[in-house]
């Protein structure tokens, strides 16, 4: 072992320099501070229970004593404990998940294919067009299989990169054309498996402009680890112009 | 076959007796455990170097390094982990435990442990076809596992993963019922339920699970294999298209991939309770011993043991937070996975109110069970976590879920293992007229020591790497295009020291393997009951090198296991098959 491999891994292992990945949506601070707050309990308990070991096992021997408020008092301490965190978690899952999404809520179709994503935009008639396994041809540019014989398809749009307005919400729905993937963007802390056979809603709004990972995190063929791609968070206006582009381009 | 016409050397082959047979578990676990180990050192070292070349191998592919861990885990979780506790140390000590002499069914006993080593013959020789060992990780999930062209290693590799894990699941039926009746029919004379050790409860709440989640497991493979080979489309949706290929022709109807994950989940979990319980019956045995204490609220281990094991069969939902699964249903598994806490709190209670100013004698068997409570804590606080969906959604499949089952299950479980080899080493190496042996307690106590900074070396910092975005299966961190590159980059670091401690930890345990070797070799001639225990399996008549005349002995029980009283002269023991306060300790 090298002393840098040595030091590299004692910088990399000192908490000043770890951090959970930035955040850019807005349910994310909520779910961070959830987060923390378990970490903080559970590092707190696992210090107390080690204490109460290396005293236990330090101090002079006593015979044993016999009470039941040893056994329940604690006990009962940590029932209300993680019920408090079950709660708390069940809250915020309910806001993200109970619910559909808002009816202006921007509605993007995600698609997992070993090994991409590809995203599809409903176009200027706000409707996705029928696709069809049959017709799915990467090569002639038709990569999810839209049937041409569907109107609706003619104006929509199938792209490589994930690219989202700030702070509008967005209605993702999600599925697999062959095995099951995993949807993963971690600054959004959204994470939702794409099911052959099934299609998946999960909503959520974007708020920091910038370029963000995409990953797969259901292990799904020998491509797994380079199946990822690019989310980019746009100012509304510069969106806006975004979509009118490709618009245009899809023009029949 | 009447197996005493066979010479002397195949028929201790294929022997019937029960101990024998033990060992013959515990080696397969050790093989089994040496080869996963030294998988998981390749995935670690291709991790953070990947273009290093393997001798005789070359680079390691993607496919390789799924491959890798696909065998990994089967081989950790199934011929390690479940057979090493359950049928290993079940077979040789539990009968004596209770005070019986034997298994109820000798034979199915034998038949279950070639079919053992059969199951683990296939598996290993999936990497020998064409397109090499199955690729879709332990949990085998449909399409991918369903459809022979979603990758290399799903055509024969993964029909041979099939075969492996059905056989092995027959087998350990078999082993189940073996062991659930040998402890309700064979207990002897005063053997009540209360005054069974907690290790005994243990393989027994193991062994109703067993039974429960490997028939579930086993219908699931049925099902799986039908998929792949009679047009049977249970885990197929239509219209799936993998490769190019469309599979409505030769798959017409609609399954649902889901349906897998709650059959495979169903078994799953459970099989994490199958691995860890044995080991938490005994850490409260051993604890106790070592202390000369009572067992702190015997009954209530008792009925957390079942607790957990009831619990553990409604919980595997959890797993399916973000698989697919209904938003309410993903509530109602997260607050019964929460429930579990509360038994697992209750042990990790009693075995600091055992030990509690008891000052124990600090042998490398009690170390070890202090290493497990340790690792039981640090590695069983991070579930509750991971039980909340809403914080799943973030961790599931990172390395924070590694980390977490890796201390508890791999970890916590093999210290309990290497707890009961140094505790039960006398034992194991006694036989007719010859005495049993002593692991050298230096060597043991520097094994422990090394392991268990090892251990917290290599699997805390996963934990970070996980909350970092760090996902699992990723066969490089180095060359991934886009933002997930520079996310996976940034986890290197971290990672390197990783693989480092595991190398660490594996170097360690050449430490164990030759205590292993000194001792058979000339290892201390261990007394009747070197650890003055409490339990029937040291009862001189059930000895394994006692005379033949002690098989007449009648054995019976007249007290709970662990109980001791202090004198002015000293500690007295008071074993479980002895009528009066006898057995003075002398003060250390
Ligand atoms: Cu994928
Ligand atoms: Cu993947």
């Amino acid at each position: 072992m090298t002393s840098a491999s040595i030091q590299s891994g004692l910088h990399a292992l000192s908490l000043a320099t770890w951090r959970l990945p930035f955040d850019a949506s807005a349910h994310g601070p909520a779910l961070d501070h959830h987060l923390l707050l378990n970490l903080w309990i559970i590092l707190g308990l696992a210090a107390l229970a080690h204490l109460i070991l290396l005293i236990g096992l330090a101090a002079r021997r006593r015979p044993e004593s016999k009470s039941w408020r040893i056994e329940y008092l604690p006990l009962a301490a940590l029932a209300i404990l993680f019920a408090f965190l079950t709660l708390r978690a069940e809250r915020l899952w309910a806001d993200s998940r109970y619910t559909g999404p808002e009816p202006t809520a921007l509605q993007v179709q995600v698609v997992g294919q070993q090994f991409a994503w590809y995203f599809r935009y409903p176009g200027t008639d706000y409707t996705f067009g029928v696709t069809k396994p049959e017709l799915v041809d990467a090569p002639s540019g038709n990569p999810l299989g839209i049937d041409p014989a569907d109107g609706h398809g003619a104006d929509d749009i199938v792209t490589s990169e994930l690219v989202l307005p700030a702070n509008r919400q967005i209605d993702l729905r999600i599925n697999s054309l062959d095995v099951i993937h995993g949807f993963s963007v971690p600054v959004m802390r959204l994470k939702q498996n794409a099911v052959p056979g099934m299609t998946i809603h999960i909503h959520f709004t974007p708020k920091v402009p910038g370029t963000y990972a995409i990953l797969c995190t259901q292990v799904c063929g020998l491509g797994h680890y380079r199946m990822n791609a690019n989310l980019r968070v746009l100012p509304p206006d510069q969106f806006a112009a975004w979509l009118a582009a490709k618009e245009k381009a899809v023009q029949p | 076959m009447n197996l005493t016409k066979l010479p002397a050397k195949r028929r201790r082959l294929f022997t019937t007796d029960h101990r024998i047979i033990g060992i013959q578990y515990l080696i397969l676990a050790l093989v089994s455990v040496t080869i996963g180990t030294l998988l998981s050192l390749l995935m670690r070292i291709h991790l953070v170097w990947p273009d290093r070349i393997v001798p005789f191998h070359g680079p390691i592919l993607p496919e390789d390094y799924l491959a890798l861990v696909t065998i990994h885990g089967t081989i950790m979780l199934f011929f390690v982990l479940t057979t090493a506790p359950q049928s290993g140390f079940g077979n040789l000590i539990l009968p004596a435990q209770i005070g019986a002499r034997r298994m109820a069914f000798p034979v199915a006993n034998a038949l279950s442990f070639w079919l053992t080593a059969l199951a683990l013959l296939i598996l290993l020789s999936s990497t020998f076809v064409p397109g090499g060992s199955a690729i879709s990780g332990w949990t085998a999930y449909p399409p991918f596992s369903a459809v022979p062209s979603a990758g290399p290693g799903q055509g024969l590799g993964m029909d041979l993963w099939l075969a492996s894990i059905a056989v092995f699941a027959i087998a350990s039926t078999i082993g189940a019922i073996n062991t659930l009746v040998t402890i309700i029919k064979f207990r002897c004379e005063g053997m009540t339920w209360e005054r069974i050790p907690l290790t005994v409860w243990g393989w027994f709440t193991a062994a109703l699970l067993s039974i429960i989640a490997f028939s579930v497991l086993l219908a699931a493979l049925l099902l799986l294999f039908c998929d792949r080979h009679a047009g049977t489309s249970f885990f197929i949706p239509a219209g799936d298209l993998v490769s190019g290929t469309l599979h409505a022709a030769t798959h017409p109807g609609n399954g649902s991939p889901l349906l897998w994950l709650h059959l495979f989940w169903f078994f799953g979990h459970p099989e994490v309770y199958i691995a860890i319980l044995p080991g938490l019956g005994l850490t409260s045995m051993l604890l106790a011993n070592f202390s000369h204490r009572r067992v702190f609220a015997y009954r209530t281990m008792i009925f957390t043991t079942l607790l957990i094991g009831f619990l553990g069969i409604l919980l595997w939902g959890h797993h399916m937070f973000v698989a697919g699964l209904n938003p309410f249903a993903a509530s109602a598994f997260s607050v019964s996975t929460m429930a579990i806490a509360l038994p697992a709190s209750a042990k990790v209670l009693s075995w600091l109110t055992t030990v509690w100013r008891s000052r124990p004698r600090y042998t490398t068997a009690m170390l070890f069970s202090l290493g497990f409570v340790s690792l039981f804590i640090t590695g069983g606080l991070t579930g509750p976590i991971l039980a909340q969906p809403i914080l799943d959604e973030y961790l599931h499949n990172t390395f924070f879920v590694v980390a977490h089952f890796h201390l508890i299950m791999a970890m916590a479980a093999i210290f309990g293992l290497f707890a009961a080899t140094y505790y039960w080493f006398p034992l194991m190496t006694a036989h007719s007229g010859r005495p049993g042996r002593l692991m050298s307690e230096r060597l043991g106590r520097l094994h422990f020591w090394t392991t268990l900074v090892g251990a917290y070396a290599t699997f805390l910092p996963m934990h970070l790497t996980g909350l970092m975005g760090e996902p699992r299966h990723y066969a490089q961190l180095i060359g991934v295009p886009n933002a997930a590159g520079h996310l996976l980059a940034g986890t290197l670091p971290l990672n390197r020291f990783i693989t480092w401690s595991a190398i660490f930890l594996a170097t360690s345990q050449l430490l164990f393997f030759a205590n292993l070797i000194h001792t058979l070799l000339r290892g201390k001639t261990a007394p009747p009951n070197p650890w003055q225990a409490t339990t029937l399996e040291w009862h001189p008549a059930l000895h394994p090198n006692a005379p033949p005349e002690a098989s007449e002995v009648q054995i019976a029980v007249y007290r709970q296991p662990c109980e001791y009283q202090s004198t002015a002269e000293g500690e007295l023991i008071l074993p479980q098959w002895s009528t009066d306060t006898i057995s003075n300790i002398k003060p250390e």
